[in-house]
């Protein structure tokens, strides 16, 4: 074991995933010489060089859409999105050519896509989003968000190994603020929820930055018993730890950073309506981003964004009814 | 174009029977077609049907210059690219009216197909997105210093939008072993050329640092001999190429489409210019007996369409299924690969 920063973890699991599969390469802006904008792939290019560390032209379309080329002849592709606001520009080659591809060919597109996601620093508009429901909503991919150092580099090398297009959230927020024990050699994390925290007078499910923000909101609540599921993975979604911990804690606080509709915790919120109904001890609260662009301000962003207070405040008034 | 020989029944780089090969895919595509056109008629045929009536030297040229080991990424009007591949008649139909036994087992509608075990990648309906893809696979070649080239074909119509420039950019860039091959068909739908660039695509290649050249598309040895160069210099590491091949659209869009648009005097001096009557004709003259070759395509087509028409619909059981891929990656296979010089 070793102890590393969420980011040091991320750069770990690609050098060991490199190291150990030539058909391992990334490609992205800015990720060669510079070494990524947030040095991810710091030092890469002197260990792999410049084809395996590849700084593509800016162009994210064709970031992805190359990449899904790469994957059906053999490679295994990890492409990084500077910022995760910018996979909209690939949008289309994500969800057309990407997702749809093994439905309606029965060929696998085993492409990893980085997605430096979230806000709490100032990026303004389009440097702070959680797109990740966008692609909840379209087939054929997955979608995992770790919280933890250990997760982002197992659910990194689980990416990698997996035969299909994911998406590997990574919380700006949480790069340099959450160090942890990580395992030094190889190791897959299973795309499943993990309890961060155990407790049963209540559940707070969440994922990515949120993981963290919900463990200090409900460290010391009045004495209260809460657990904390951390999700890890959106796609595929883990149902039964979802309506086991309704069914032990049977009040459910559920906490976006994203904006509100639609949100990943809305589709959490559906599924307890159809299938846990009768565990609930309360209506089922849910905190999130309001649907406003995420402002650049610290305060008007502080106003917007999920804290640790209003969790706090969600829960004890959920503990209460 | 082919350079004649001393020979009079062959070219530089095509045999006799790679001539008569050529007319062959051409016959088939379009006897295909047509029978297609009628099963649709009959309501045998979902949705709506394309073809590419007219347009058929295109894709056989270039597809038949490639070899087993290339890949490529074939448009909706590209019904002979798959037959050189190896896709067989009864799969086309299969695929056609939705069957299981068509190539995508009916999850994807008649001519958004490709068999991956021929080498090949099915298009999607946002236009030149496969662009990219190809581009990708060339740059997965280059990695592997594998001397093999990818190829996609896209109509004048995908070159407005900007994956076309993101696609011809990037191979540029890397000089990567990819050959664009631009079906300049006059119409983007109902939309004709000059509604949609001011400057003629060919020449944005060498905006892009590498040659684009137009070539007659009516002329399948045009087309094979543009798309053979390109090939060479691919696989000598000299990077991309773009060919214009310059059609004609002869049917509408699809099927609904009846082309009011379009000027019939205009339709009938490219009738003119039909590929098949121009491939044939030289057969002939090269001592060919094209009539036994058609009535060869003509069985196969009808064994096709009746070992397809007793294949069962898809269970809707089925629906549901393979979304994800569940056990090991699987990649593009071999295709076939005819030509008679193919390396």
């Amino acid at each position: 074991m070793a102890t590393m920063t969420y980011l040091h973890a991320i750069s770990d699991g690609l050098r060991t995933e490199m190291r150990a599969d030539d058909r391992v390469f990334c490609m992205g802006e800015d990720i060669g010489v510079f070494g990524g904008a947030f040095k991810v792939t710091e030092g890469f290019i002197e260990e792999f060089g410049p084809d395996r560390v590849m700084d593509t032209p800016l162009a994210e379309s064709g970031i992805i859409g190359t990449a899904v080329g790469a994957a059906v002849v053999g490679m295994r592709p990890v492409c990084e999105m500077q910022f995760s606001d910018f996979i909209s520009c690939g949008f289309d080659q994500l969800v057309n050519v990407a997702g749809k591809m093994h439905y309606r060919q029965g060929l696998a597109v085993p492409i990893t896509v980085r997605l430096p996601t979230g806000g709490g620093f100032s990026g303004g508009p389009f440097h702070s989003q959680n797109p990740e429901a966008w692609f909840m909503h379209s087939p054929g991919i997955k979608i995992v968000a770790p919280s933890t150092a250990e997760d982002a580099k197992g659910l990194l090398i689980s990416a990698i190994r997996d035969p299909n297009p994911v998406l590997f959230c990574e919380h700006k927020f949480l790069y340099r603020r959450v160090k942890g024990e990580v395992p030094e050699d190889t190791f897959e994390t299973p795309l499943e929820a993990r309890v961060a925290r155990d407790g049963d007078d209540l559940v707070v499910i969440t994922y990515g930055a949120m993981v963290p923000a919900a463990l200090e909101a409900t460290e010391e609540l009045d004495g209260a018993s809460v657990r904390v599921l951390d999700l890890r993975s959106l796609v595929p979604l883990d149902e039964e730890a979802i309506l086991d911990a309704v069914r032990d804690c049977s009040k459910v606080v559920i906490v976006d950073e994203a904006n509100q509709t639609c949100a990943a915790g809305a589709q959490v919120a559906a599924l307890i309506a159809e299938r846990a109904f009768e565990d609930l001890d309360g209506p089922v609260v849910r905190v999130a981003t309001p649907d406003v662009p995420i402002p650049f301000s610290p305060p008007l962003e502080q106003a917007l964004l999920p804290s640790v207070e209003r969790i706090k405040e969600a829960c004890r008034e959920l503990l209460e009814y | 174009m082919a350079t004649e020989t001393a020979r009079p029944d062959a070219t530089e780089h095509l045999t006799r029977e790679d001539r008569a090969q050529l007319l062959r895919y051409m016959l088939l595509m379009r006897g295909i077609e047509e029978r297609a056109m009628t099963l649709y008629r009959q309501g045998k045929v979902p949705g709506s049907f394309y073809d590419g009536y007219g347009q058929e030297a295109v894709s056989a040229g270039a597809a038949f210059a490639m070899g087993p080991r290339d890949r490529l990424c074939v448009l909706h009007r590209d019904l002979a690219a798959h037959l050189v591949r190896g896709v067989t008649p009864a799969r086309v139909f299969g695929q056609y009216m939705g069957r299981a036994s068509g190539v995508t087992g009916g999850r994807d509608g008649n001519v958004h197909f490709g068999d991956w075990r021929l080498g090949c990648v099915g298009m999607v309906s946002m236009l030149p997105d496969m662009m990219l893809v190809a581009t990708g696979m060339a740059m997965a070649f280059k990695l592997r210093r594998e001397q093999r080239c990818a190829l996609t074909w896209f109509g004048d119509g995908s070159t407005s939008r900007g994956d076309f420039h993101e696609a011809m950019n990037w191979a540029g860039v890397q000089k990567l072993p990819v050959i664009f091959v631009l079906e300049n068909n006059q119409y983007a739908y109902s939309t004709p050329l000059e509604a949609q660039f001011a400057v003629d695509p060919v020449h944005r290649a060498e905006g892009y640092g590498f040659p684009g050249m137009s070539v007659d598309g009516n002329d399948v040895e045009a087309v094979f001999e543009a798309t053979r160069e390109a090939r060479t210099r691919a696989l000598d590491g000299a990077g991309p190429t773009l060919i214009e091949c310059v059609t004609m659209r002869m049917h509408g869009h699809a099927a609904h489409d009846d082309m009011k648009y379009v000027d019939k005097a205009r339709l009938e001096e490219w009738r003119r210019k039909d590929p098949i009557e121009r491939q044939e004709a030289r057969l002939r003259e090269a001592g060919v007996d094209v009539d036994a070759l058609r009535q060869e395509v003509d069985a196969e087509i009808e064994a096709g369409v009746e070992e397809a028409l007793a294949t069962p619909m898809p269970d809707p059981a089925t629906a549901t299924e393979g979304v994800f891929c569940e056990g090991e990656a699987n990649v593009l296979g071999d295709g076939q690969a005819p030509w008679s010089g193919v390396s």
